[in-house]
C-alpha cells in the first residue's frame, strides 16, 4: 500500500495515495469532475481543461494532471469553476462541425453529452471555423478534422500504445490540426488500420469506412446467394449497442437478427478458427520436427500482419502462412460449400461481421482470392452490423435465440476463445499437445496465456520437448517481443500476436464505450469473461473434436497442410515501404 | 538519402545530413538541432529529408513533421527567389492584414503559405516583425512595405516580375 495523504474536496475529507491526481481522489470521494481529453494510462496530458478545479492557486488547475498533496483544499463546483468549463466547451463548439443529426456518434458522443450536462448556451457558438477535407481514402478509417476537438487521444494511442505513430498534432494556434505528416491520406502512411484511434475518439472525427450500403445492395439482389459469417468477439459485444450490459453474450439474438436482415445463411467464423488451428498446429509441428523457422508467429490479426510487413520485413518468414479465419472461411464457402450446394461462386456474396477495421483492408488484398473470386466480398464491423439491424427496425432486445446454419454451423470452444488475447495460443495448445502426446488430455485450460498482461509466456511439457509459447497484444507489446526475436533472444516455439490491446474483444470495430466507462473498468477483461463463459458452455472445446470440420477434411482437404489446403487456406506476405516516394528524378 | 531510381548519384547534401545525424544520434533532444542543421543544408525540410532524420534518430516521421510545422523557423517549402513575409500579428490583423493575405494568395495562386510554381515568390505569414507603426506591413527580401491596402499588391508584385 502506498503512502496516503489527506486532502479536502468540496469540504469533504479524502484520503488518497501519494502520486494520484485530484481527479482520482475526487472519484474516490464519489465526486464527479467532467473530463474530455483524459484517457486513463493512455492520454494524461491536461490538454482540454474541461476538468479544471480550484486548488487555491492563482489560476484554475486541470485536475486530471494535478497531484494530490497533504492538506490540499479543492473546490470542484463553484460559479467560477463552472463558468470556466462552460467557456472552454463553448470555444470548442465554436469551431466544431455540429451536425449531430447525421453524425455516426450522436447519442454516444462525449462532446454532445458534456454540452448537455454543462448546460451550454449556443448563442456564443459563432466564430471563425476551419474547413478541412475529409480523408476517406483508406479502406478502413475515415478522418473528419472538422469534428476533431484536438484532444489527442488518437495520437497517444497510435503513438504510445500501438507504436505506429502516423498521426500527430500539426501546425499551431488556430491552424492546429491532428493529421498525418504532409497531410497525406492515411492510406499512404504505415497506418495498420487497427481502428484503435476510432474507439479512443470521444467524437465523430474518426469512424470506420461504412460499407453497409454494399451489403444492402447485395441483399436486395435476387441473383445473389448472400451469406454472412460472424467472428467470436462480435457476439459478446454487439448487445452493448442495444443497451445490454457489458459482457452480455447475445449469440442467439445476433444470429436471429442477421437472418431477419435477409442473409441466406448465417455462419460462424469460429468454424474457420478451428480450421486455422488444424493448419497452424500442423505447421508448428512440422517446423519443430524439420528444423523450420521458429518461433512460428500467428497470422490471424491483419493489423499485426501489416505492422510486421512495414516494420519487420526481415522476419516475415516467421509468420504462419495461414490466412486469417475470416479469409479461410470465405475461401471454403466459395469452394467446398459452393460445390456441395451447387451454387456458382460467381453468384455468391460473402459478408463478414468483424470486431475489426483492419479486416476491411485485408479483404482487399489481391492475393486473398484463391477461388478466382475475393474470399470475402465485404467486411463490416460490429458497429455497422448493429446499425443495419437498427435501420431495418428489428427489435433486437426481444428476439428469440436462433442457431447458426448448417453445414458449417458447429465450432468448438477453441474457436470461440480466438476472440481474446491468448485465445489462439490456448486453442492451438489444446490441439498440438493432444497430437504430440497422442492422448486426449483433460487439462485444457492454459490460464497462463489468459489475462490482460501485455506479454505472457507459458511452458508446456510434451514428450521430448518443453514447448515454449509467448503471447503479446497491442502493437507496442508486439514490438518488444519482435525486437527480441530479431536479436535472437526469443527462445520460443510459438508466438501469438494480436494488434489490438486485449485482442479482438476490444478491436477497433467494436461498440464504443465512453471514457466515463473505460476509465473505471477494464473493458478487455469484462468482455473476455463472456468469451470464456461461451467456451465453457460448449460440448467440444478442442478444434480437432469439431466433427463437422473434421468431415471437411475427409470430404475435401484430405488432411491439414495438404496441397488443396495450401491452395485455399494459406497465403503469403509482402514487403511494404514506409512512406514510399516517387523517384528523386 | 536513399532513392529508388537505381542510379548511383552521390548527393553531397545527403552526405552532410548523414554526418549531422551521426553527430547527434545518441544525444537526448536531438531532433530540433538536427532539423536546424538540415534546414541550413537544404534551405528547407522536404519529405525526403524529414524521412531520413526520422529513420536516423528512430523517431516517427509524424513526430518530426509535428515539430517542423509547430515552429515557424522551419519551412517545408523551398523559399522563392523573392520571399514575402506578411505580418498577421494582432496590430496588423486589426488593420486588415487578413485581406492583404487573401489578396496575396489570390495574386500568387496559392491557397496558403507556400511557394509559387515558377519558384519566383514564396509567401510566409508570420507574427510581429517589429514595424507595428506601419501596420499592416510586409517584407519582401528585407524590403518593408507598410500601410498596405489590398489594391497595392498587384503593383508591388509586378515590380519584381518586371525585374526578371
Ligand atoms: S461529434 Fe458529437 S457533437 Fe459533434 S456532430 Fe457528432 S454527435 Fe454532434
Ligand atoms: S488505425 Fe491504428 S495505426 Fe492507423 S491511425 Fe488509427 S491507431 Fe494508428
Ligand atoms: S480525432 Fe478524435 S481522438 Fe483524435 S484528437 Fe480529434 S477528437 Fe481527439
Ligand atoms: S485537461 Fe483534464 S480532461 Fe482534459
Amino acid at each position: 500500500m502506498s503512502e496516503m495523504v489527506t486532502l479536502t474536496i468540496d469540504g469533504k475529507e479524502v484520503k488518497a495515495p501519494i502520486g494520484s491526481t485530484v481527479l482520482e481522489a475526487a472519484r474516490l470521494a464519489g465526486i464527479k469532475i467532467p473530463t474530455l481529453c483524459y484517457l486513463k494510462d493512455i492520454n494524461e496530458i491536461g490538454a482540454c481543461r474541461m476538468c479544471v478545479v480550484d486548488v487555491g492557486a492563482r489560476s484554475l488547475q486541470a485536475s486530471c494532471v494535478y497531484p494530490v498533496s497533504e492538506g490540499l483544499k479543492v473546490i470542484t463546483n463553484s460559479p467560477e469553476v463552472r463558468e470556466a468549463r462552460r467557456v472552454t466547451l463553448e470555444l470548442i463548439l465554436s469551431n466544431h462541425d455540429k451536425k449531430c443529426l447525421s453524425c455516426v456518434r450522436s447519442e454516444n458522443c462525449e462532446l454532445q453529452k458534456l454540452a448537455k450536462d454543462l448546460n451550454v448556451d449556443d448563442t456564443h457558438f459563432e466564430g471563425a471555423s476551419n474547413h478541412y477535407e475529409i480523408d476517406d481514402l483508406s479502406p478502413s478509417i475515415v478522418r473528419d478534422p472538422n469534428k476533431c476537438i484536438l484532444c489527442r487521444r488518437c495520437v497517444s494511442i497510435c503513438k504510445n500504445v500501438q507504436t505506429v505513430s502516423v498521426i500527430e498534432t500539426n501546425e499551431r494556434g488556430f491552424n492546429t490540426i491532428v493529421s498525418s505528416p504532409f497531410n497525406m491520406a492515411l492510406k499512404d502512411t504505415p497506418c495498420v488500420n487497427c481502428g484503435q484511434c476510432i474507439v479512443a475518439c470521444p467524437v465523430g472525427a474518426l469512424r470506420e469506412k461504412d460499407n453497409t450500403d454494399k451489403v444492402w445492395e447485395a441483399l436486395a439482389n435476387p441473383e445473389l446467394h448472400v451469406v454472412v459469417q460472424t467472428a467470436p468477439a462480435v457476439r459478446v459485444a454487439i448487445g452493448e449497442e442495444f443497451g445490454f450490459p457489458i459482457g452480455t453474450r447475445c449469440t442467439g439474438k445476433m444470429v436471429a437478427a442477421l437472418k431477419r436482415l435477409g442473409f441466406d445463411k448465417v455462419f460462424d467464423t469460429d468454424t474457420a478458427a478451428d480450421l486455422t488451428i488444424m493448419e497452424e498446429g500442423t505447421e508448428l509441428i512440422e517446423r519443430i520436427k524439420n528444423g523450420g523457422k521458429l518461433p512460428l508467429i500467428t497470422s490471424c490479426s491483419p493489423g499485426w500482419i501489416k505492422f510486421c510487413e512495414h516494420n519487420y520485413p526481415d522476419l516475415l518468414e516467421h509468420l504462419s502462412s495461414c490466412k486469417s479465419p475470416q479469409n479461410m472461411f470465405g475461401a471454403v464457402l466459395k469452394s467446398y460449400y459452393a460445390e456441395k450446394m451447387g451454387i456458382d461462386p460467381a453468384k455468391m456474396f460473402v459478408v463478414s461481421v468483424m470486431p475489426c477495421t483492419a479486416k476491411k483492408f485485408e479483404v482487399e488484398r489481391p492475393e486473398l482470392a484463391s477461388t478466382g473470386y475475393p474470399d470475402v466480398d465485404v467486411s463490416i464491423t460490429t458497429r455497422e452490423a448493429a446499425r443495419m439491424i437498427k435501420e431495418a427496425g428489428i427489435d433486437f432486445v426481444n428476439l428469440p435465440d436462433e442457431q447458426f446454419d448448417d453445414p458449417m454451423g458447429d465450432a468448438s470452444g477453441a474457436g470461440v476463445i480466438f476472440g481474446a488475447t491468448g485465445g489462439v495460443m490456448e486453442a492451438a495448445l489444446r490441439t498440438v499437445v493432444d497430437i504430440l502426446t497422442g492422448k486426449d488430455n483433460e487439462n485444457i485450460e492454459y490460464k497462463a496465456v489468459r489475462g490482460v498482461e501485455g506479454v505472457k509466456v507459458a511452458e508446456v511439457e510434451v514428450p521430448g520437448l518443453t514447448l515454449r509459447a509467448a503471447v503479446a497484444h497491442g502493437l507496442g507489446n508486439a514490438r518488444k517481443l519482435m525486437d527480441q526475436v530479431r536479436a535472437g533472444e526469443a527462445d520460443y516455439h510459438f508466438i501469438e500476436i494480436m494488434a489490438c490491446p486485449g485482442g479482438c474483444v476490444t478491436g477497433g470495430g467494436q461498440p464504443i464505450q465512453p471514457s466515463s466507462v473505460t476509465n473505471l473498468i477494464d473493458l478487455k477483461a469484462e468482455r473476455a469473461k463472456a468469451i470464456y463463459a461461451e467456451d465453457e458452455s460448449l460440448t467440444f472445446r478442442k478444434s480437432h473434436k469439431n466433427e463437422k470440420m473434421m468431415r471437411l477434411y475427409e470430404e475435401y482437404f484430405e488432411k491439414p497442410g495438404s496441397h488443396k489446403a495450401h491452395e485455399l487456406l494459406h497465403t503469403h506476405y509482402v514487403l511494404r515501404e514506409n512512406y514510399p516516394e516517387e523517384c528523386c528524378k | 538519402m536513399s532513392c529508388s531510381c537505381g542510379s548511383t548519384c552521390v548527393d553531397p547534401k545527403a552526405q552532410e545530413l548523414q554526418k549531422v545525424i551521426e553527430k547527434y544520434k545518441n544525444t537526448k533532444g536531438a531532433v530540433i538541432p538536427v532539423l536546424h542543421e538540415a534546414q541550413e543544408i537544404y534551405g528547407y525540410l522536404p519529405l525526403q529529408v524529414q524521412k531520413t532524420i526520422a529513420e536516423g534518430l528512430d523517431v516517427s516521421l509524424a513526430e518530426i513533421y509535428g515539430i517542423v510545422t509547430f515552429y515557424t523557423q522551419f519551412s517545408i517549402y523551398p523559399k522563392g527567389k523573392y520571399n514575402i513575409q506578411l505580418c498577421l500579428g494582432t496590430a496588423c490583423y486589426v488593420k486588415g492584414a487578413g485581406q492583404i493575405y487573401d489578396r496575396l494568395k489570390q495574386e500568387l495562386g496559392l491557397d496558403k503559405d507556400g511557394t509559387t510554381k515558377d519558384g519566383l515568390f514564396s509567401l510566409e505569414s508570420c507574427r510581429c516583425i517589429g514595424a507595428c507603426g506601419l501596420a499592416p506591413v510586409m517584407m519582401i527580401n528585407g524590403e518593408v512595405y507598410g500601410r498596405l491596402v489590398p489594391d497595392d499588391i498587384p503593383g508591388i508584385l509586378q515590380k519584381y516580375r518586371d525585374a526578371e
